[in-house]
């Protein structure tokens, strides 16, 4: 910019001649001006700013209507379209991914509760079994100690007419063991012996013993 | 930068840095390539670059250009969403062009020995004017006559209803002016300061001062020129709005 200053400042310095005054304005404009004190005038008043001077409008204008309609064509025919889809697409990815994880998780949720149900059933199976074995279990012990019982009962009758057969046997016994004994004892005492009367006399005596 | 100390002396020229001048010989035409020219097309590469070339590679998990290109893009779609509601949307290439021209032309005007195109009132007058006939014709084309209810408060009392209407009225025909002289105002102040700043360099006492200065203006002016941009978006929306949905 140095050397753009000094160009503009020379060329002032050339057209206004022995003046000092810097002239802040191109040498274009400056050369436009026919008369020194013309080109005098016109720097002073446009010294100022730049941005009045009309003369450069139009250049300005024209360049600046150029720039914005390709900007404008190039950000909506390129720009706005792929980063709409590329926003689109994102927006959908991430609802997709949303989707399946709701999915996945539904999924996870079934497997658990036919899990549990299984779970459930086996027990229940479980249980059933137990219980029919149980059942089984108790029906033969039933039967086996019912069997025991009669064996037992069967076992006991024996006994006992077997006790009763030895009883009986042994009151004989004795009866006979107590008329022998009468007998000798009487007639070693010098009586006789009447069968009929130690019979009797035994019953009686006995009576108390044996039954 | 501007100074030259001639003579002896301190030159101030702040204002030499807005001169349009040809890039190729002396005259300036309405067709010639100037400076202007020069940095319109810079300005126009810049943006493309960024929602061009950013988004080039259309990747579901963005990378770093293609997210400053999306943010871009999702600002000025949530601003005009926010403001003009839905059927604002449609307008939205255009209000985009125009937030990427005028930031870009802000921003690539802070380049040391950069022209900047928003500071001149031709450019700024023009965005200002497309805004305000785009806008304006939106409205009556979107409205008919139910346009000018814009201008007739229905909520004010009968009585004071001429005098909004007059003030209505003046205050929706200052808007370009208003647009267009804020943005190219604030460019202009800034950049001069800069200068200024700038020429006091030379005198060696007060350099240090002087060379801070510059750089405190300069950070200040690139959050000015970001929000330059900001406000003549938003302010675009707002007009905008107004055409869509004139009534108060």
């Amino acid at each position: 910019m140095f050397s753009l200053l000094q160009e503009a400042a020379t060329t002032a310095v050339e057209i206004t001649g022995e003046e000092a005054v810097v002239i802040d304005e191109t040498a274009p404009h400056a050369a436009d001006a026919h008369t020194y004190g013309d080109a005098a005038h016109y720097a002073a008043e446009s010294a100022g700013l730049p941005q009045l001077d009309v003369t450069t409008f139009g250049n300005q204008i024209f360049w600046l209507v150029v720039t914005l309609v390709v900007l404008y064509l190039v950000l909506s025919r390129v720009a706005v379209p792929r980063i709409a889809a590329v926003l689109s697409d994102r927006q959908g990815a991430l609802t997709g991914d949303l989707m399946a994880a709701e999915e996945f998780k539904q999924k996870a949720r079934e497997a658990e509760a036919a899990y549990d149900k299984a779970l459930a059933e086996a027990r229940s199976e479980a249980q059933r079994i137990v219980a029919q074995n149980r059942a089984e279990i108790q029906a033969e012990l039933e039967r086996a100690i019912a069997k025991a019982d009669a064996e037992i009962a069967a076992r006991t009758a024996e006994s006992e007419a077997r006790i009763r057969e030895i009883r009986a046997s042994a009151d004989q016994s004795a009866r006979e063991v107590a008329r022998d004994v009468t007998a000798a004892l009487v007639e070693s005492l010098g009586g006789t012996a009447d069968a009929a009367a130690i019979d009797a006399a035994l019953d009686s005596r006995m009576k108390g013993f044996v039954q | 930068m501007a100074t030259e100390a001639t003579g002896g002396g301190l030159e101030f020229k702040p204002m030499e840095q807005f001169e349009v001048k040809a890039l190729f010989g002396e005259t300036v035409a309405w067709y010639t390539p100037t400076n202007v020219t020069l940095w319109l097309f810079l300005t126009a590469l810049a943006a493309i670059s960024l929602l061009v070339l950013g988004s080039r590679g259309r990747a579901i998990v963005p990378s770093r250009a293609q997210s400053v290109a999306e943010l871009t893009y999702g600002l000025v779609h949530k601003m005009i969403e926010d403001i003009a509601g839905k059927e604002g949307l449609r307008y939205f290439p255009y209000i985009l062009t125009l937030f990427l021209f005028v930031a870009f032309a802000n921003l690539l005007g802070l380049v040391p020995m950069a022209f900047t195109v928003t500071s001149h009132i031709a450019v700024t007058g023009i965005l200002a004017m497309a805004v305000f006939v785009g806008v304006t014709a939106i409205g009556f084309i979107k409205n008919g006559a139910h346009f000018l209810d814009l201008f007739w408060v229905r909520s004010a009392p009968l009585a004071v209803r001429p005098i909004l209407a007059v003030i209505e009225v003046i205050s929706y025909f200052v808007r370009p002016l208003s647009l267009s002289i804020r943005l190219a105002g604030n460019m202009i102040a800034g950049h001069a300061v800069i200068k200024v700043f700038a020429g006091f360099a030379a005198i060696a006492a007060v350099a240090p001062v002087a060379v801070v200065a510059v750089v405190g203006m300069y950070a200040f002016e690139v959050l000015v020129a970001l929000v330059q941009a900001y406000v003549f978006t938003i302010l675009t929306c707002v007009y905008l709005k107004d055409a869509l949905h004139p009534s108060h």
